[in-house]
């Protein structure tokens, strides 16, 4: 034996299999433990999925109570068929976990503000631990708390629940160490137990997504710097072209609360000129998440049937926040979309009726001025009295660091989001809390249940009942005939112009006035016009009794009703063309009027070569089109030529106005328009001059887009689903697609329609539908993004909602999973 | 011979072993095998290495045909090795190799006595 060069081959060795263990840092980031993650019997090779791969399984577990089996149709949707409802949602769950696990699992990570146990305090440019702290202060953990104790407290959702909890648990027990998902691999961890509480925290995470957008610090900063006649301008309650989800002209009653506002309103809350708060830019949900939905009665339809609609814009992500399913038990056949995460079909279709949602828009979280005694913030003022503070302490887990823990202050308000603790946010010294409705305990989980139970319009009453937040527009139609719409959801009975602005919270002069009655959240039912219809715009005129904080937007809703109120003869067909209309009515509105005071004569041959392709573009915002592409940049470059000089009064970050305040105003006042002199001049610039400048400006961007052969919208858009890890080999792209902000087909650059469907409810369903995805989490599987490229074409598939002795004999199976009572 | 069988065995532990143990479990059944199959230094090596590096390669190159190279390709971006995945079950097969030949040659500097001659 030679022991010297053994002992140092030996120690190479183990050096190199220590190296390849661990995950060796490069640049801001970390690699995967390279050993392992290459090894083909335990590594990412195992989540190399056959393409020819079936489900076939035959499994038996203790925690079901019955048999039941899922067959897979070609789409690889499962559809399940048990012989009760804990059956059923103990299947969802084991199936959401067996397609989708690793984004379940990071999703309630993300919610619960954990992202620093997984990513480390930042990684690749993203500071996690910020993000984490912004959730952990926003209040979102403890509101989940008290959302867990109210659906623990509901046995039937108690019940729920645990058997969802108990499917996905049921799955991760199972799972061998080389099946866990290809990401857990890559980021180097490993799947938690599933708990009804990050359940809860899914559905925390969307309320904060779809009722989380504020703008209060930045509305603050605005009305430092501007008029009362500016605010109003720029900010404006209501809109000339408004067209509410209940139409103008329905009488409302008085409100069930004194709306006046507090004595020393005009003093301490509309004090323009004064008071500026500095904020750093904050994490906010983007504000066009919002949605269409729409129902026409039998009386315009082909079939004599009611159709619904339904397409929810959000982020679009890979994987799919989506996942489809039917899931049918003798007391309840239901098919659509569902969340991974959390049980029920969301949105989607039973035996006898359809149902949807759009987001409500309404500003349900303000912020309030705390007055600390000292800095150590034991007591704060309120009532004419110092109070005691509670504190409470969330330890936030950092991978590869100690732990650090937010110490919250917790007030009559709720938590205090921003002081000087927490720093890099406010410059002021002054402390904020935040008064958020997704902050209190609330148990959607029943009106998602009750939906998929839903036999009539009483039904559909019934289960919206108890229903908080987020608010929607929930749309509904039955084989009956019935067709309804509410925005329902508990709201804040406020006054007008109450939580624009940051408020004073030395008492409750400024607390919300309650909470508006149910009544009042109205009911439109079997409608004279033969149509409901929702696009996030405001709900009711501004004859409402109550303040209607929020940002509504306009045009989805204004085309929406328009062609719904001349079609007639309606097919399926008709429904999948509306929802993928990419007609431009903003332009419709805009371009006459640009065009009309358009300074033609001081334009280039060069400049007019563009002028004439927006001038004889048909207003489709195609992706073939290169008219959407100068329409954009023109009005964007309009709002800049007009509001900018004013904007630049401050330093501080300002709510820049929406494209259709500015179309509202010009159209209304024109030349007279206050904003249309650039302040920093001498000379008074005219309309004329501001629509020209603007045009010229963008030439150079037009020129550089043409030269890279990206004119048209298609390619100047670059709309793509992205990777949760936002990985770009896991995304989809620079997609070549229509569309467009303003349009029906709401896609954008990352954001927009997440689900399409359209329900026939004729005796036998016909229903049609399609996601930008695809039905398995795994980047290593086909059905990864299979949908992608037709969903971007505007095409549907039709959504096979069978009996099981029909699903039974349907060629192209891929699978048939057999589930016994063990 | 003994090469051959030493090499087969190293391939066959090498894949049984990793079943139940951790993914470098290969280099202990690797140093088992050319610790009682003894043989030079470099045929230690090369047995331990050209075991795993087939092991491997073979295994990788199964998965990636079923898979239509979908995963590899991808992987091979995030690597980075030019989306390449030949490049990537060669680095695979490599990677696995080279700790295996270091087993080996450990085991093959134990069992040198001098007298060890061929492979049989």
């Amino acid at each position: 034996m030679r022991i010297i060069p053994f002992f140092i081959v030996t120690i190479i060795t183990v050096a190199l299999i220590v190296v390849l263990d661990i995950p060796l840092p490069v640049k801001d980031s970390h690699t995967p433990r390279l050993g392992y993650f290459l090894s083909p019997q335990k590594g990412f090779w195992q989540n190399a999925e056959p393409a020819d791969i079936q489900f076939d399984e035959n499994l038996s577990f203790s925690g079901l109570q019955g048999n039941a089996n899922v067959y897979f149709d070609d789409k690889m949707v499962p559809h399940v068929y048990a012989e009760n409802e804990h059956d059923a949602i103990f299947l969802q769950g084991y199936l959401h976990a067996k397609f989708r696990l690793w984004q379940m699992d990071f999703q309630s990570y993300a919610a619960g503000g954990r992202l620093s146990e997984i990513m480390g305090d930042s990684s690749s440019g993203t500071n996690f631990l910020k993000i984490d702290r912004f959730f952990r202060r926003l209040g979102m953990v403890a509101g989940a708390e008290k959302s867990l104790a109210a659906l623990e407290a509901n046995p039937v959702t108690k019940a729920y629940a645990d058997a969802y909890t108990e499917g996905v648990n049921q799955y991760i027990s199972t799972l061998k160490d080389k099946d866990i998902p290809f990401e857990y691999k890559l980021l180097n961890y490993k799947p938690e137990k599933w708990t009804n509480m990050k359940s809860v925290l899914f559905m925390k995470y969307m309320a904060f997504d779809l009722a989380g957008f504020e703008q209060d610090f930045e509305m603050t900063n605005a009305k430092s710097v501007f008029s009362q006649t500016e605010m109003v301008a720029l900010y404006p309650y209501g809109q000339d072209s408004l067209n509410p989800i209940i139409p103008k002209g329905t009488k409302f009653g008085a409100p069930a609360f004194s709306l006046k506002p507090p004595a020393d309103a005009d003093s301490i809350y509309f004090n323009y000129y004064k008071n500026a708060a500095a904020t750093d830019s904050m994490i906010k949900p983007d504000k066009s998440n919002g949605s269409n939905n729409w129902a026409v009665s039998g009386t315009k339809t082909q079939s004599g049937r009611p159709i619904l609609c339904n397409d929810p814009h959000l982020g679009l992500n890979l994987p799919s926040l989506w996942f489809e399913m039917q899931i049918s038990t003798p007391e309840f056949n239901a098919y659509g979309a569902t969340f991974p995460g959390a049980p029920s079909i969301v949105i989607g279709f039973n035996d006898s009726c359809a149902w949807g949602f759009t987001n409500a828009m309404r500003d349900v979280r303000d912020y309030y001025e705390i007055k600390f005694k000292d800095s150590t913030k034991q007591e704060y003022w309120y009532d004419s009295a110092w109070q005691k503070t509670t504190f409470r302490d969330e330890v936030i887990h950092i991978k590869g660091k100690p732990d650090h823990t937010e110490h919250i202050p917790e007030t009559v308000w709720g938590p205090v989001m921003y002081d000087n603790d927490y720093h890099d946010i406010l410059h002021t010294g002054n402390s904020y809390a935040c008064h958020w409705q997704a902050q209190d305990g609330s148990n959607e989980l029943t009106t998602f249940r009750a939906l998929n139970y839903t036999k009539n319009y009483d039904d559909y009453v019934n289960a919206m009942k108890g229903y908080e937040c987020p608010g929607q527009n929930m749309i509904f139609a039955c084989k009956r005939g019935d067709i309804a719409i509410k925005q329902n959801g508990k709201f804040p009975a406020k006054w007008r112009g109450q939580g624009d602005f940051l408020m004073p919270g030395e008492n409750d002069a400024y607390a919300w006035r309650g909470f508006i009655p149910d009544s009042a959240n109205i009911i439109m039912h079997n409608p004279e016009r033969g149509f409901v219809s929702s696009a996030n715009q405001y709900p009711y005129d501004t004859s409402y009794p109550y303040y209607l904080g929020g940002e509504y937007p306009v045009y989805r809703g204004y085309l929406i009703n328009r062609y719904l109120s001349s079609m007639q003869n309606i097919t399926a067909t008709d429904m999948e063309k509306l929802q993928t209309n990419n007609y431009n009515v903003f332009q419709e509105m805009a371009r006459p009027f640009l065009l009309k005071y358009l300074d033609q004569s001081a334009l280039s041959e060069k400049e007019i070569k563009y002028l004439d392709i927006y001038s004889q573009w048909n207003l489709q915002n195609d992706a073939k089109e290169t008219g959407p592409t100068i329409e954009k940049l023109w009005w964007d470059s309009l709002m800049t030529t007009v509001y900018a000089d004013e904007f630049s009064r401050s330093a501080l970050p300002l709510p820049w106005p929406e494209k259709s305040t500015l179309l509202d105003g010009l159209l209304k006042d024109s030349m007279n328009y206050i904003f249309l002199d650039n302040i920093n001049t001498a000379q008074k610039e005219t309309l004329q001059e501001d629509i020209t400048i603007a045009f010229k400006k963008i030439i150079p961007v037009l020129e550089k887009a043409e030269n890279e052969n990206n004119l048209v919208w298609g390619k100047f858009k670059k709309s793509g689903v992205r990777h949760l890890l936002r990985i770009p080999v896991l995304s989809r792209l620079n997609l070549f697609s229509s569309g467009g902000e303003t349009e029906i087909n709401a896609l954008k650059e990352f954001h927009g329609p997440s689900w399409r469907m359209v329900v026939e409810l004729t005796d036998s369903t016909q229903a049609y539908g399609i996601y930008p995805g695809g039905q398995s989490g795994n980047p290593g599987s086909k059905y990864y993004d299979n949908f992608i490229n037709d969903w971007v074409e505007g095409n549907y598939y039709p959504l096979l909602f069978l009996k099981e002795e029909s699903m039974k004999k349907l060629p192209g199976l891929k699978g048939k999973m057999v589930f016994k009572k063990a | 011979m003994k090469f051959f069988v030493s090499l087969l065995l190293v391939a066959l532990l090498g894949f049984a072993a990793p079943l139940y143990f951790p993914w470098w479990s290969f280099a202990i059944t690797t140093f088992i095998v050319l610790f009682f199959l003894r043989q030079t230094p470099g045929k230690s090596f090369l047995a331990g290495f050209l075991g795993l590096f087939l092991l491997w390669g073979i295994n990788a190159f199964w998965l990636d045909m079923a898979n239509n190279h979908l995963l590899s390709q991808k992987v091979a971006v995030i690597l980075p090795l030019g989306g390449s995945a030949t490049l990537l079950i060669i680095l695979t097969a490599f990677i696995g190799g080279l700790v295996s030949g270091f087993a080996g040659l450990a085991a093959g500097y134990v069992g040198e006595r001098g007298d060890v001659g061929g492979g049989r």
